[in-house]
């Protein structure tokens, strides 16, 4: 009995006569959607399984549809006589275009069964001499399969052996998702073995040397394993010995390795094939001559055995020697196997003779973190989820080791020079990061429906329109998305208060929901009225240039709810020293770092994202207070002072306009009241001077790499930051935020809390934010709304219009629709909470960016605005 | 809101009061209208002296929900000016009132039609744009005494200074009927917010529809401008609703920047016969031609008027770009992208994109326009650019053109200062303009040179700058590989490898050859 082996992801190409029993075979190995059959495909196309002249069209749908599997990941069976060559050909260059392994099955039963088996259809019958033209084209093709291009050929003879044939699907080389690590990932050794002994200590490893003092081995107590990037030989001073290290390392299932172009150079050279011997070959096969012979075999099939790339730990974990792109992942061919080998490049050189290498990584969008080597780079940096770790050790740099999945750079420095480099190369300091290369974002990062996955909300969709409008916005007004972090959600408010109330927000519903939800304890804090404002400060410029790009001079940002800066430069770092200067005087950076969670260091932390109201709110929507609301005010008091003039005038001439006169008299008080309703937030300022600054959470805070975020930490903690911020002003800028504690279960205390409100609004208050004291809940019902605003009667005059007290206008506009606004705020919010994920994690850009942008895509999406 | 009509005595035979006849409606009563929301009384009328007056209730809150329409301002449909000025609504209300006064007919007493009133007018609050001086060009050739006081937005907030509503009284000695037909006409028209864009046969009918008077009124253009201005739809885009939560207005992609400078009246074009904007595209387009281009993407192309241009000129393939999908629809529609001959139209596309963000539908191009764009954007946000464009979309040629900030001196409304155009970020003097364009073009392997556009003033040099770059042939490569700090090397080039593929679309029948 046969088993046929198939590697996991392959184009099947099964190869018979009409009658040679193809279909049914396949319908017996393979899934109902693996295969694709050309009369089936005939079918569609024409209406007729057996319509000749319909094969063009039937040959472009199968191609087609294989395709579309193939780029999907999925094994596909092609059932076709496929007895002519040009028919495998295209077969093969369809398996190649999706970088598969195509596997030729033959079924080559005798001439008489497939002329019985057509004879019997009753659906169809092909001529018996057709049966015999196809078996003499199969039986022609036979030997030259392999040269066809497919890398297995399997041939059943008789109609036995096609029966009992079993298959077997392996899974490809590259396929070692089941290893999870955890790995230290070492870059380009080239020969040095004095560094990379050093590094494997510094790393943890014990180092197993045999007789000789040689080292031979290298084992971790935690069970760590090693994971080379390839370029182990050439250069260096001893590549037979970094062989005999990780050859050990290996063979005791102590490391991985994937090959480098030079170890693919070596095999050649070791086979006898003739190849250049410069870039450091030569001294490496000095170096092997003077061992024995067995340890050179050993040497070609170990560095011969290497597959080119592995993809490890789910999937999360690719290394290649020269990187590889997302496509190329777990897939099979020459170019696959050349990509991870040489890289992306022209095929052109450049002035000093190097290949011209494309920068793949600035274009990477996959999700599995990629490692790699080959190009030697002045310090190991992360692009978009990739890093090179090859930092030039035999050019005088250093060996580098990322600690997988911990994502800690481990390096060693040079012992010396070994090997001039072919141009000059720069060994920088940790500042060489503020160097990499600067937007590596893309329009096709933002625009289009797209869906972005929150760990709060899971996938959150954003509409193609809605991204064109917020591709506006970000471009023309926004900053730089290097420091745009983070844009705040939206807020829905309370419910509706009951028909009969003389308003339309009142706190008993705020509490009333939280009680519903199951949150035991609330903070009402005051809402100041001015514009929401998202201020990222850094405690230096180095910290500042390297962590967030900011250009120099610049120690951070504030920005607006849809991102744009409220400030010029000057008048933007005035306000960060201000900030800056109160946290230096309350050591808040100590404070906060001593408390970062997952961290053992307690350094301080290096910048602060705080989350804030910026006051007054004239400063930012003066435009928009002159404009309209203060446009509004004036005509509506001067028309009904002058209708109140002329009813009167009419009043005492005797004529009847009792009814108009007082509903006059009342609009004109309602005008008074709509003017008066916005002057509290309309003041001057001059530079600095009168603005306020409100900080009332800590959105986030980190060091040169990593960070941390806050949203599990309840809001009290957050207003204590505050408040130590405010304390420790000196400029009387920061503004305290007053805050209340209520149990909405409690009457008392939502009594209580509701006199707040009261008191707070009659003062002229723009209202407050009821939210859940432990921060982010997740209720039974999946996250419980972050805030609640309830806003004042007077304050809702600005939104609603001067008139909306009247008895009829409040009953009509008590019909709100508060749901869109709701989940509208659960989705911005798992959005905003998921781009401070991605910051601390030292995520891509255009993985923050996209989070980001999404915000403020839903931004416009159409709710009521009134709300 | 409220307008009231006064007069004296025609003569010494005529009571005022028989304006009431004229008006059908009599003096002694206070009469209601449409369900009780416009009312006309009386507040005097004897021998001497009659007062009419039409007052109408606005409904605020079903002047919301009754309307589909969406304003500009995302709350100003609930916080709105409607219920308290004199626009439309008001006219109408008149209209419907008033109907037979105003179309010159009294069967009770004929005579009293073409008797002329002493009249005034007052209409406490009306949306005046341009102030009283508008107000005074548009009504006082007409016969009226015209007294506009704008009102103040706020008497506690000095600083804001006036509103854009008056108080307007008006005195002259007309027939009713005309009277109440300037009012028709001419209160929507002081209302009419900025002009857009309007088909001409709108013109003509609103001037047929206008009557004898209007026809021959020296500010007839503006009149019909305004009035005509209200009635164009407003598109709804996502934009809006976003600029607006901040109170930023949406950005009109205008012709010419430079004919809208903040602070109202427009820039003169100083000795220019040919308008600035023409001038502008002849210059890019001189610099295309020499750089033997085929094909040429105009980054930033609004509404399109300059990629029209290019089509004309026969350029092989055309693509417009634009981050407003607003102005690309607009574009489309001047373009008359639906219905272009299908040979034309595979010349062209037009392509929402952002010169902040890297775009392989914008590289391989002969040639790249970014014209009056750069200022648009803030400072920090031109590396970006930068590397969008000379970096990865490495056009052959890329022509730039911006103002030239020292020739603001010679627009008296920019002579103490400010910019152009109130979306721009900056305005470069020619110095500055030329030390970004060489350290630009520098960095990314391009040669620069720079031109004047429009006339080169001696002191203050040309209203327009411009920048030719030219990409720098490779010795080894051809395609320029960016030496990158780390010693590696990349060719940004070949991220959008689509060059060959724009030059198969290459059209026969092209002007090249002539040129």
């Amino acid at each position: 009995m046969a088993t046929l082996d198939l590697p996991a992801l392959s184009l099947v190409v099964l190869v018979g006569a009409s009658g040679s029993g193809k279909s049914t075979f396949a319908a017996r190995l393979f899934g109902p959607f693996e295969t694709i059959s050309s009369d089936w495909c005939r079918g569609v196309v024409s209406n007729d399984p057996e319509d000749q002249s319909a094969t063009d069209a039937a040959f472009d749908l199968l191609h087609h549809a294989a395709g579309l599997r193939l780029a999907a990941g999925l094994l596909t069976v092609v059932d076709a006589t496929n007895v002519q060559p040009h028919a495998r050909r295209e077969l093969v260059a369809l398996a190649r275009e999706h970088d598969v392994l195509p596997v030729a099955i033959v079924l080559d039963p005798p001439q008489e069964v497939c002329v019985a088996r057509n004879a019997a259809r009753t659906d169809r019958s092909v001529p018996s001499r057709v049966v015999t033209r196809q078996r003499d084209q199969l039986r022609r093709s036979l030997r030259g399969l392999g040269r066809e291009g497919f890398r297995t050929v399997h041939v059943l003879h008789g109609v036995e052996e096609i029966d009992a044939a079993t298959i077997e699907r392996r899974p490809l080389r590259s396929d070692r998702r089941d290893e999870a690590g955890p790995f230290d990932v070492i870059g380009d050794v080239h020969g040095c073995r004095g560094e990379l002994e050093t590094l494997l200590g510094r790393l943890g490893y014990v180092i197993v040397r045999d007789d000789a003092g040689r080292p031979v081995d290298a084992r971790h107590p935690e069970g760590r394993r090693a994971l080379f990037v390839g370029d182990l030989v050439d250069r260096g001073p001893d590549s037979a010995g970094v062989l005999r290290l990780v050859m050990g390392m290996v063979g005791a299932g102590h490391a991985l390795a994937v090959p480098g172009n030079h170890e693919a150079k070596l095999v050649r050279a070791l086979d006898g094939r003739p190849v250049q011997t410069a870039h450091g070959l030569a001294g490496t096969l000095a170096q092997l001559a003077a061992e024995p012979e067995e340890f050179r075999r050993e040497v070609r099939d170990f560095c011969d055995g290497l597959v080119a790339h592995l993809v490890l730990d789910e999937g999360r974990l690719v290394v290649a020697h020269a990187g590889l792109k997302e496509e190329y992942h777990n897939r099979a061919s020459g170019r696959v196997r050349a990509f991870a080998l040489y890289g992306d490049t022209t095929g052109e050189s450049d002035e000093d003779g190097l290949p011209v290498r494309l920068p793949w990584a600035d274009d990477y969008r996959g999700k599995a973190m990629v490692l790699y080597g080959h190009t030697p780079s002045a310090d190991a940096v992360w692009v978009n989820n990739t890093m090179c770790l090859d930092t030039g050790c035999v050019f005088g740099g250093r060996l580098s080791a990322l600690r997988y999945p911990e994502k800690e750079v481990v390096q060693v420095s040079a012992e010396q020079v070994w090997c001039e480099p072919p141009r000059p190369f720069l060994v920088s300091g940790p500042a060489a990061s503020a160097t990499r290369d600067p937007d590596v974002l893309d329009v096709t990062d933002v625009l289009g429906k797209r869906v972005v996955e929150t760990t709060l909300a899971g996938r959150v969709t954003v509409a193609e329109e809605n991204a064109a409008g917020a591709l506006e916005v970000m471009s023309r007004f926004a900053t730089d998305p290097r420091h745009l972090l983070y844009l705040p959600p939206t807020m829905s408010p309370c419910a509706t208060a009951p028909e009969g109330a003389d308003l339309l927000e009142h706190p008993a519903q705020a509490f009333a929901q939280y009680a519903s939800d199951g949150v035991d304890r609330v903070v009402c804090e005051e809402k100041h009225m001015g514009s929401r404002a998202v201020v990222l400060v850094c405690r230096t410029r180095e910290v500042a240039a390297a962590r967030f790009a900011l250009p120099a001079g610049s120690t951070g940002v504030v920005h607006t709810r849809t991102g744009r800066p409220f400030f010029d430069d000057a008048r933007t770092e005035e306000l960060l020293a201000v900030v800056r200067d109160a946290a230096d005087a309350a050591d808040v950076w100590a404070s906060v770092g001593a408390s970062l969670p997952g961290d053992g260091t307690g350094a301080p932390v290096d910048w602060l994202l705080l989350d804030a109201e910026l006051l007054p709110w004239s400063l930012n929507s003066g435009d928009l207070l002159r404009e309209q609301y203060a446009a509004v005010g004036a005509a509506a008091r001067a028309s009904t002072r002058a209708t109140l003039d002329t009813l009167t005038t009419a009043a005492a001439r005797g004529l009847d306009v009792g009814d108009l006169l007082e509903s006059t008299a009342r609009r004109a008080a309602d005008a008074d009241a709509f003017t008066a309703a916005y002057r509290p937030y309309v003041w001057a300022t001059d530079g600095l001077r009168g603005v306020r600054l409100a900080p009332f959470q800590l959105l986030a805070a980190g060091r040169a790499s990593g960070g941390a975020t806050f949203e599990q930490r309840d809001h009290l903690w957050h207003l204590g930051v505050a408040d130590a911020l405010v304390a420790a002003d000196p400029h009387d800028v920061l503004l305290t935020t007053r805050r209340l504690v209520v149990d909405p279960a409690d009457p008392a205390s939502v009594e209580a809390g509701t006199r707040w409100w009261t008191d707070l609004t009659a003062a002229g208050g723009e209202g407050m934010v009821v939210k859940p004291l432990a921060n982010l809940v997740r209720g039974p019902r999946g996250t419980v709304q972050p805030g609640i605003k309830v806003r004042g009667r007077e304050y809702l005059r600005i939104i609603y219009g001067p008139e909306y007290t009247t008895r009829a206008n409040l009953e009509r506009l008590r019909s709100r629709n508060l749901g869109r606004k709701r989940a509208l705020a659960l989705r911005e919010y798992a959005l905003g909470i998921e781009a401070l994920h991605r910051v601390v994690a030292d995520e891509p850009l255009w993985r923050v960016h996209e989070a980001v942008f999404a915000v403020l895509a839903l931004e416009s999406e159409p709710v009521d605005p009134r709300l | 809101m409220l307008l009231t009509l006064t007069t004296t005595r025609p003569d010494d035979a005529t009571p005022a009061s028989d304006l009431g006849y004229l008006l059908h409606k009599h003096p002694a009563r206070v009469q209601t209208f449409d369900s009780g929301t416009v009312h006309v009384l009386y507040p005097e009328a004897d021998d001497e002296r009659c007062t009419v007056a039409v007052l109408l209730e606005v409904d605020p809150v079903a002047l919301v929900r009754g309307t589909g329409r969406r304003e500009p301002f995302v709350l100003a449909q609930y916080v709105n000016d409607r219920p308290y000025t004199a626009s439309s609504q008001l006219v109408v209300a008149m209209g419907r009132v008033f109907r037979s006064a105003l179309t010159g007919r009294c069967d009770a007493r004929p005579d009293l039609v073409d008797r002329r009133w002493p009249l005034e007018v007052h209409v406490p609050v009306v949306g005046c744009t341009g102030g009283p001086e508008a107000a005074q060009r548009l009504l006082a050739p007409l016969g009226w005494e015209v007294e506009a006081t704008p009102l103040p937005l706020d008497p506690q907030v000095p600083a804001w200074g006036d509103s854009r509503y008056v108080d307007l009284r008006l005195r002259g000695t007309h027939r009713v009927a005309d009277a109440l037909s300037h009012l028709y006409v001419l209160l929507p028209a002081l209302d009419g917010t900025k002009h857009y864009w309007v088909d001409e046969g709108e013109v003509d009918k609103l001037l047929r529809a206008g009557g004898d008077w209007l026809a021959v009124h020296p500010a007839r253009d503006e009149i019909a401008r305004r009035y005509l201005a209200r009635s164009r739809a407003l598109a709804t885009f996502a934009l809006d609703r976003l600029a607006e939560v901040e109170g930023v207005a949406p950005f009109e992609a205008t012709d010419d920047d430079a004919a809208s400078p903040s602070g109202g009246a427009a820039a003169p074009e100083p000795s220019a016969d040919v308008p600035l904007v023409r001038q502008r595209h002849e210059a890019v387009l001189a610099a295309l031609r020499a750089s033997d281009a085929r094909t040429v993407v105009d980054l930033g192309c609004g509404e399109g008027a300059f990629v029209g241009r290019l089509l004309d000129e026969g350029y092989a393939r055309v693509v417009g770009t634009d981050v407003s999908v607003r102005a690309l629809t607009t574009a489309a529609r001047r373009l008359h992208l639906d219905t272009m001959p299908e040979r034309v139209r595979a010349r062209v596309d037009l392509v929402q994109s952002s010169v902040t963000y890297t775009d392989a539908r914008i590289a391989g191009f002969d040639a790249a326009v970014l014209m009056e764009v750069v200022e648009h954007l803030d400072p920090p946000r031109l590396a970006a650019m930068e590397r969008v464009v000379l970096g990865v979309a490495r056009p052959r040629t890329l022509v730039v053109t911006t103002p030239n900030a020292e020739h603001n001196v010679r627009y008296p409304a920019l002579a103490a200062g400010g910019v152009r155009h109130d979306d721009h970020r900056f305005e470069w003097t020619r110095a500055q303009f030329r030390t970004w364009a060489q350290r630009s073009a520098g960095a990314h392997g391009y040669t620069v040179s720079f031109a004047p556009v429009g006339p080169d003033d001696p002191d203050v040099g040309p209203p327009t700058q411009l920048a030719v770059f030219r990409r720098q042939a490779q010795p080894t490569t051809g395609a320029g590989p960016e030496v990158r700090s780390d010693g590696t090397t990349s060719d940004p080039t070949t991220r959008a490898t689509n060059d060959a593929t724009t030059r198969t679309t290459s059209n026969p029948t092209s002007t090249e050859g002539d040129r």
